[in-house]
């Protein structure tokens, strides 16, 4: 390698040779479909780091990969570009879902020589970056993101833009400084997980202690093993584990390890928490197992985001050099798969699963604006005649609203499931009203 | 009180014998365990029924007197009758020898005769008040002979026919027990022991009564029982029963107490190596078992029984004779009667009725009474007619409505393998044995038994696992439970058989669990076989991982190198089949046409060149001519590659 060979060599002119190792220059996402039309450029944008740079650098900024993108489709449709290089620097280009764009611009590495008259001469090292490596740092930039956030459709249907740009801000903003775009190599390619070499015996002994704890405790989902930073069993598929383990042996761990070298007596560890008799200890969750009252710090992480989506909480616990990760399901807080509101005009009773809560000032709904919308168009239809009648919709993304009117009652579902059609979505509604409603009379 | 939760019952078919009145007497022989119905001394006749022999011997003898004992010796070959105290008669029941009656008069002077005991065929031993008489009997001469004898005072004696022991009490306060083991002619004494008497009320003067002693073999060991009525220690007031271990060398050594927390009548019975206590206050009985855990204070092991006690179960008399044409309902049998008597081990007499039951337990209850279920398993694995029971508890514990949990699931499982894993390690130890040609100058070598305790993997396979993956259980529950049973084979050290190994693989699959199933086969749990590398390859389609992991197993098995070929070659890869052949060497002996074949396929003509000329040059090395002989099939193949690349394009043969 070049820069090796630089470093190396020992001629008068290496003590005055400066190298730069290559950097990260910006970091933006965005969506063209946000702002299609000119003057709406900026909405277009949904991350930019570094923040400060001026709005229509980054307008032209995104400008340019969006054309470049959208130029080399027209050679290769299914594979539009990946990489963009420059003398100065390189532009890596990703698409993790449908028209979001994720843009990593490196520097090229610098060799900075002293002339022979004294000035400073700057060479960018052109051919030093592996485009696959940084294509990888990139890919897994997102895979990070979904596993502490979810998709970026997800955000979107929580919340809208304004809920996706604070979940980009919030978790780009930290991640961006952990990259040592540096030390990237061809391990960043395969993103793989190393195991730890075991005997079938303990393995099988392992096997049995998952099996206990996720039995006893059964609001455990999944339980991943790792000792000395290799994995050793995982619950969770492995694209998911995948990204967990780079997690937990890039982040989480080395955060810990120091206090834990530091020794019992030693300043760093008196902040640690937990019991100092025993070396076990929580990474993520209780603060105190002693305590009830004491707080529980653990993130949230999603899994399975192409199928059953699963929100889990990550609670880590480790003794020694072995790890459990223990994957809680985020049940209490997980959405159900419908909301309802119900009306009944005859003892003016109503019943609603979409309010969160309701002032006189502020009503809080948990759906978005545009499904109200629906709701509402609905019951003016119903207001318009008077016979019982049935309307199904199909909205935005995977939302299904469906209005029943029956003997003056009215309910309004709004249904999230993905590829259901109108049967099922009629069946859904008919369990929806034997389970909530048994005892009323609906009439199909 | 269901009639499930019984689990003490009388056998269903008692021998049935005359009442005892005042013309019939009746005895019992501990040895042949024979009843004896001795109507008027003899002379209207003499019915000897045994247990197994339901053809009962009768014969008639003059009336001589009052028979104060009466008993055959082993095999039936003699009788003998006491008569008096100071004589025994005898009377040959071998065909072709004389059935005049002979008489012997004990040795000892001024001695009466307690009573006689048969420890073989032809051996006898009397009990006088003044000691012991061991005597062989001459049948055809048709007279004693005295093999040796010992004189102590003696008291009361108990005989064990099962080990040849007579115990013998002396001393004023009866306590002092001495026993004598008798073996093909010989007579040992054994150590004597003392058994310590309770402290009883000062009124009464204390002693050892011949009621509250019993011996018994308990798990191949002779134990003499003593029933206490009073603890030693004040502080608790029940009775209790003391065992005595009695080793065939060493000293007798108190052992075991198992506590009866109640006072009142008992009798004891030894059923299947478990000691029954009956109780005739309260009609009930309890079990122990001393194999299981009890609380050790350093000397002795303290028991409690194993269940809550429970009568017997109710039984009815049969009716049998013409009493049964009348349609009379059966009688119910009063149990727990002052007339029962019992006997060791196992027999309950009823004089007064006419029968004698051997005493059984019953096992289908006891799953109900015992909750703890490793309790439950050491207790069932000591019993002689476990296994169905066993099975069913283990169905039973997986079964969606009585689901043990995982750790109960695993001890239940450790415990079957433990079993399992002694058996399978005597049966190894007389393989090698047998082999070494040890089998001729050691006697004592015996092939082990197998009892029901022994579960094996296919036991468990068919009666419990193969069902229970059937089920509709939670997968996580199902493959937790298979990784337990193969957690337990592998910890004692037993080879899993591949059938569960399928199980497993049959259900990740089922549940689309192909990563797990991928992590089990990384760290080898799945052991590797060439069933199991098939199973993967046809697993491919579903899983593509599964063909690398097939063709792992192969290579590691090292026998399966012609399937690695055929795998490769349906894959298409000729010449990475080629190449691995090549490698391990066995290129010489390869079908020629089965790679020009696959090698065509492909449609790959480059490729099949490549192959051809490979072959060509194999047969110019081995046999000094590039030509295929016609033995090799491959004329079409000659053919395709002159249409393709021409006749000169074929290997010259060298000359030299």
């Amino acid at each position: 390698m070049a820069a090796a060979a630089a470093g190396a060599g020992s001629g008068p002119w290496a003590a005055q040779e400066k190298q730069f190792p290559p950097a990260l220059l910006s970091f933006f996402i965005y969506n063209p479909r946000f702002g299609p039309r000119e003057g709406q450029e900026e909405n277009k944008i949904l991350f930019y780091h570094p923040n400060e740079v001026e709005k229509n650098e980054k307008i032209r900024n995104v400008g340019l990969c969006e054309a470049i993108v959208q130029f080399t489709r027209t050679f290769s449709p299914s594979k539009p570009a990946k990489s963009l290089h420059t003398q100065k620097n390189r532009q890596f280009f990703n698409e993790p879902e449908e028209n979001f764009w994720m843009v990593m611009v490196v520097r090229n590495p610098i060799i900075e020589k002293q002339s022979k008259d004294g000035k400073p001469v700057i060479e960018y090292q052109e051919e030093e970056l592996l485009d696959k490596v940084y294509s990888s740092v990139l890919r897994q930039c997102y895979s990070m993101y979904k596993l502490f956030n979810g998709t970026f459709l997800k955000a979107m249907e929580d919340g809208g833009v304004k809920l996706l740009k604070e979940r980009l801000e919030k978790f780009f903003h930290r991640y961006l400084q952990t990259l040592h775009l540096q030390s990237c190599d061809l391990l960043d390619i395969f993103g793989g997980i190393s195991f730890f070499p075991l005997d079938k015996m303990t393995y099988l002994k392992i096997q049995s202690f998952i099996n206990r704890m996720e039995e006893s405790l059964n609001i455990v989902k999944y339980t991943a093993f790792l000792y000395n930073d290799q994995l050793i069993w995982s619950g969770l598929e492995q694209d998911d584990m995948r990204i967990l383990y780079k997690y937990l042996t890039t982040s989480l761990f080395p955060r810990h390890i120091e206090p834990e070298l530091a020794g019992r007596d030693s300043p760093i560890r008196a902040e640690m928490p937990g019991n100092l008799q025993h070396y076990g200890r929580f990474l993520t969750g209780p603060l105190n197992l002693n305590d009830p009252d004491a707080k529980c710090r653990f993130p949230k992480i999603f899994v399975n985001t192409d199928d059953t989506y699963e929100e889990l909480h990550l609670i880590v616990y480790k003794a020694m050099s072995a790890a459990v990760c223990f994957m809680i399901d985020g049940g209490s807080e997980k959405e159900p798969q419908f909301k309802f509101i119900y009306f009944n005009h005859m003892n003016l009773a109503e019943k609603s699963t979409v309010h969160m809560r309701k002032t006189p000032s502020v009503s809080l709904t948990s759906v978005h604006p545009d499904l109200m919308k629906i709701l509402g168009d609905i019951n003016s239809d119903f207001t318009r005649v008077d016979e019982d009648e049935e309307i199904i919709v199909k909205a935005m993304s995977d939302y299904w609203v469906v209005g029943k009117k029956s003997d003056r009652r009215e309910l309004y579902v709004i249904l999230n499931q993905k590829n259901a059609n109108l049967i099922e979505v009629n069946e859904e509604v008919k369990k929806l009203c034997a389970t909530q409603f048994n005892n009323i009379f609906f009439l199909d | 009180m269901g009639e499930e939760d019984y689990y003490l019952e009388l056998c269903e078919r008692p021998v049935q014998f005359e009442k005892a009145n005042p013309v019939n007497c009746v005895f019992f022989d501990e040895a042949n365990k024979q009843v004896f119905a001795v109507r008027s001394g003899g002379a209207t006749g003499v019915v000897v029924k045994g247990p197994d022999d339901r053809n009962p011997i009768s014969f008639r003898m003059d009336d001589k007197g009052e028979v104060k004992c009466i008993k055959f010796s082993l095999e039936n070959k003699i009788l003998a009758v006491q008569r008096t105290s100071k004589t025994v008669d005898f009377c040959n029941f071998i065909p072709d020898n004389s059935q005049l009656e002979y008489t012997q008069e004990c040795k000892t002077k001024n001695a009466n005769i307690l009573g006689f005991c048969w420890t073989s065929s032809t051996e006898i031993v009397f009990i006088t008040d003044q000691g012991i008489e061991f005597y062989q009997v001459l049948p055809e001469k048709r007279s004693l002979k005295l093999l040796k004898s010992h004189n102590l005072n003696v008291n009361w004696y108990m005989y064990c026919p099962e080990s040849a022991v007579i115990l013998l009490s002396t001393t004023v306060l009866e306590n002092v027990l001495q026993p004598f083991h008798f073996r093909a002619g010989t007579m040992s004494k054994l150590p004597k022991f003392e058994i310590e008497l309770p402290a009883a009320p000062k009124s009464t003067k204390p002693s050892l009564s011949e009621r509250d002693i019993a011996m018994a073999t308990i798990y191949g060991q002779l134990y003499v029982l003593f029933l206490r009525h009073h603890s030693r220690t004040s502080n608790s007031t029940g009775a209790e029963v003391v065992l005595y271990h009695l080793p065939r060398e060493g000293a007798c050594k108190k052992m075991h107490i198992l506590k009866l927390n109640r006072t009142g009548k008992f009798a004891l019975n030894v059923v299947d190596n478990l000691v029954v206590v009956h109780h005739q206050d309260t009609e009930t009985s309890v079990i122990f078992d001393i194999k299981l855990r009890g609380e050790f204070d350093g000397s002795v092991t303290f028991h409690h029984p194993v269940l809550p006690a429970r009568s017997i179960q109710p039984y009815q008399i049969p009716i049998t004779g013409p009493a049964a044409v009348t349609s009379q309902s059966p009688v119910p049998c009063k149990l727990y009667s002052s007339s029962w008597i019992v006997f060791q081990p196992d027999i309950i007499i009823s004089a007064s009725q006419g029968y004698l039951w051997n005493l059984q337990v019953k096992l289908e209850p006891i799953v109900n009474l015992l909750p703890d279920k490793g309790r439950l398993m050491d207790f069932l694995l000591q019993r002689k007619e476990c296994k169905m029971v066993i099975l069913s508890v283990c169905s039973q514990m997986l079964s969606e409505s009585d689901r043990a949990s995982l750790p109960v699931i695993a001890t239940v499982f450790d415990k079957l393998n433990h079993e399992y894993k002694k058996y399978l390690d005597a049966e190894q130890s007389y393989a090698m044995a047998v082999e070494a040609g040890q089998s001729r100058s050691s006697p004592l070598l015996k092939r082990p038994v197998r009892t029901q305790a022994v579960l094996d993997q296919s036991d468990v396979y068919t009666h419990v696992l193969s069902a229970f993956v059937e089920k509709k259980m939670p997968h996580k529950f199902v493959i937790a439970v298979l990784m337990e049973y193969i957690r337990s084979l592998n910890q004692f050290q037993i080879a899993v058989q591949h059938y569960l190994h399928e199980l497993v693989i049959k259900t990740l699959v089922q549940h689309n669990l192909f990563y797990m199933l991928h992590q089990f086969l990384q760290y080898h749990v799945l052991s590797d076989s060439k069933p199991l590398a098939c199973l993967l390859l046809s697993l491919e389609s579903f899983y593509p991982p599964a063909h690398q992991l097939s063709l792992d197993m192969l290579k590691r098995l090292s026998t399966a190198n012609d399937e690695i070929v055929e795998v490769l070659l349906s894959k298409h890869q000729v010449l990475a089949a080629l190449r691995f052949i090549r490698g391990i060497g066995g290129h010489d002996n390869i079908s020629a046409r089965k790679f020009l074949d696959a090698a065509k396929q492909t449609e790959d003509n480059m490729l099949f060149y490549t192959i051809f000329r490979f072959f060509e040059q194999r047969n110019q090395r081995l046999r000094g001519s590039p030509n295929f002989t016609p033995g090799e099939h491959c004329e079409e193949h000659v053919a395709f590659f002159k249409q393709i690349f021409g006749d000169q394009a074929l290997m010259r043969p060298t000359t030299f």
